[in-house]
């Protein structure tokens, strides 16, 4: 793309992404960490975690800031008004997987004063595998700004829909028939719940990205087709 | 982004009814081409802005809907122009009938230095004589339509030269509906006036579209965007993009068009 005539423009929009961009790695890092803390019963971890989501907070609302300043001077069109709308709405999203990080990091302080389970939360790792690669994927799609790593990160957001499920069904039949500890099962299928909803806004992310760089509204489509 | 190879369209995706038809349309002066092979519908009763940078031919393309290129020496135009389904260079046309029917508004209003009432009624007298009472119905349904009667209303005898620019080209927007034309053409009709009045005839153009086709042209992309139905980027003469408005500012098909709305360099 050419650049503007007016450069302060250019630089504005720079700034909007670079601040979408450095918040995207906090959001990932926080996730990897309170799934890293939970598996681990790392109490210290999970603590940090919920510090450090106030940064992102003040990310969200620094990036709307830019935005509607953005707006206001410059009354963008075409792919400067999608890109503008594109990182303000998905910045939101990021700003609710870091609360689920945080969600997370608070189940793994309840679970790391329980004794450390025979099954080493295997299928909660595998879950926060899938939901931690989809964030990233959805932000390498928007650093490319690569259409098709986007519909890639819509179409597998059912795996993690059917991981959450698989531990919801395990645990509820381990309460039911194991006589489990309900506190622990409790708190991992809160957050495998945490995973799933971060799972959906990777999803959400990637959708404002097929619309920044085609135009086309691709949410509540059948599995990451575009409209013809 | 799709590549430049993408078709232009030269229809509204509406099955609407096309007010003027331009086909192959081509305008030299002298060797040099102004308009190279331009073809598209404009839909009656909806507004289209023209946009392009200077030089693109927009206003010369505007020029041709009522024949004012003819008053150019040295022009010469080929293709045709259908104004419902009528050819306007065909030789039966009468020039003058052709400016009743399309009235033209130009960037520094131009009223008369008659009264308010004069400048109203101008054109009707020229269509012949009409009782005084009709006369004054149709000066205050001009008015009205211009959306300027409850400012005039009691000074309908005071000079035109008197009032605001913003009224003025409100007064000879009246005067160009006075005599009922089809087709409303509006060369940057706003570009001399100040932001209030400004919104004003964009305001005006909304509730005009109902009843008139009209064609504006305009440098302001952010008027075209707000008052147009269709938008045709036109640049070197050439028609690049034409499309609903709302598509052509949100995501326009071609590199040239993105390029020019959102003020990048081609």
């Amino acid at each position: 793309m050419n650049p503007h005539i007016s450069e302060q423009f250019d630089l504005e929009l720079a700034q909007v992404r670079d601040r979408f961009m450095e918040m995207g790695g906090l959001v990932e890092v926080l996730v990897r960490d309170a799934a890293t803390a939970l598996v681990n019963h790392n109490a210290e971890l999970a603590a940090q975690v919920r510090e450090r989501d106030a940064g992102v907070n003040r990310l969200e609302i620094e990036i709307d800031d830019l935005c509607v300043h953005t707006i206001a001077r410059r009354q963008p069109a075409a792919l400067d008004l999608r890109t503008l709308i594109s990182m303000m709405k998905a910045s939101t999203d990021l700003e609710r997987i870091g609360d689920e990080a945080g969600r997370i990091a608070k189940m793994a302080q309840a679970l790391a004063v329980l004794e450390y389970p025979a099954d080493q939360y295997a299928d909660f790792r595998a879950l926060a595998e899938l939901a931690e690669t989809n964030v990233a994927r959805s932000l390498d799609a928007f650093a490319r700004q690569d259409v098709d790593g986007a519909l890639a990160v819509i179409a597998s957001d059912e795996a993690i829909d059917a991981g959450y499920n698989a531990i919801l069904r395990d645990r509820s039949t381990r309460m039911r028939t194991a006589g489990d500890d309900i506190d622990r099962a409790m708190n991992v299928i809160w957050a495998a719940r945490a995973l799933e909803r971060i799972g959906d806004h990777a999803k959400n992310i990637s959708e404002y990205l097929v619309f920044l760089v085609k135009g086309e509204d691709v949410r509540h489509l059948d599995k990451g087709r575009t409209r013809s | 982004m799709n590549t430049e190879s993408t078709a232009i369209q030269s229809t509204p995706p509406s099955a609407a009814a096309a007010g003027l038809e331009v086909d192959h349309l081509s305008l030299f002066y002298g060797a040099t081409p102004a308009l190279k092979d331009i073809a598209l519908s404009i839909p009656a009763r909806q507004a289209t802005a023209f946009i392009g940078p200077s030089g693109c031919g927009k206003s010369t393309l505007l020029r041709c809907f009522n024949r004012m290129n003819d008053l150019i020496d040295g022009v010469r135009i080929e293709g045709s122009i259908r104004l419902e389904g009528q050819d306007i260079f065909a030789k039966a046309v009468d020039v003058a009938q052709l400016r009743r029917r399309v009235g033209m508004v130009f960037q520094r209003p131009n009223p008369f230095p008659k009264s308010i009432y004069e400048n109203v009624a101008y054109g009707l007298r020229l269509e012949g004589r009409m009782p005084r009472s009709e006369l004054d119905d149709r000066v205050e349904w001009a008015l009205k339509s211009a959306a300027l009667w409850d400012e005039v209303k009691d000074r309908l005898k005071a000079s035109a030269l008197g009032l605001s620019g913003g009224q003025q080209q409100r007064l000879v927007i009246a005067r160009a509906v006075a005599i009922q034309p089809s087709v409303l053409l509006l060369d940057e009709p706003a570009s001399a006036l100040d932001p209030i009045s400004t919104l004003k005839i964009e305001e005006l153009i909304h509730q005009l579209k109902s009843n008139y086709t009209i064609v504006i042209v305009t440098h302001n992309m952010q008027q075209a965007a707000r008052v147009s139905d269709f938008t045709a980027f036109l640049y070197l003469g050439e028609l690049v993009e034409f499309g609903r408005t709302d598509d052509v500012f949100t995501r326009p098909t071609q590199r040239k068009t993105e390029d020019y709305i959102t003020g990048r360099y081609g």
